[in-house]
């Protein structure tokens, strides 16, 4: 009897779990892929672009979503370099400018980025200026 | 007979105040004469100032000054992996 029930129970829950695992595959998948697709095509009219210390920003006035999606990623951002920074004991701020230089070295020309005196530019066919503290 | 008789002699009015020609405070002409001298030594010394220029280009403030270079390599393998691991939060 309680063999029965058990069985049963078993069975639900493999459902259950089933359910939930196709309902949490999409989602995983579409994050693992890019930011948003707001912020994909801000980044590529350039609404968007990559600063020096280690988030986006706006190299002119943004769009209300744009302004949003933008902050939003900023914060998952900065919560990611905390962690970071913890295990590899330095400053939230340093690991964020060491992330500033390689996400600078990797935009894509056509895309803006900040220069180390705080200007915006689009990158072009040529390495982008970087701050000489950024490694090679 | 009635004579007036004075009962204590006044003072001789030496200064200004006491002879009622002046109501407020005045230098003696030595501390004026060193607060004009003063004033013209102030004046010379003001034309003779070094001045100061805005320069033409901006200022570029370095923010990062106070992250030293060793530590940014150390940290740069670190983030090269975290922006593959995370297209989410890097990639575009």
């Amino acid at each position: 009897m309680t063999g029965l029930i058990e069985r049963k129970h078993n069975w639900r829950s493999l459902v259950l779990a089933g359910v939930l695992l196709g309902l949490a595959v999409p989602v995983t998948q579409a994050s693992a892929q890019a930011a948003s697709p707001v912020l994909a095509a801000a980044r590529a009219s350039g609404e968007v672009g990559e600063k020096t210390d280690g988030y986006l920003g706006y190299p002119s006035a943004p769009s209300a979503e744009v302004r949003r999606a933008g902050d939003e990623l900023n914060i998952k951002r900065r919560a990611y370099y905390a962690e970071r920074a913890v295990a590899q004991r330095s400053t939230v701020e340093e690991y964020a400018v060491t992330m500033g230089c390689q996400l600078i070295a990797k935009v894509k020309p056509g895309e803006k980025y900040q220069a180390p005196d705080g200007s915006w530019r689009t990158r072009g066919t040529e390495a982008p200026l970087r701050s000489n503290l950024c490694p090679a | 007979m009635k004579s007036d008789e004075l009962t204590w002699r006044a003072r001789v009015a030496k200064q200004l105040p006491m002879q009622g020609r002046q109501t407020g405070k005045r230098r003696s002409p030595t501390s004026r004469v060193t607060a004009l001298a003063m004033l013209l030594g102030g004046a010379v010394a003001l034309s003779g100032c070094v001045s100061v220029k805005a320069p033409d280009k901006p200022i570029v403030i370095e923010l990062n000054i106070n992250i030293k270079q060793e530590v940014v390599y150390r940290l740069a393998a670190d983030a090269n992996k975290s922006i593959e691991d995370h297209p989410e939060l890097f990639g575009n």
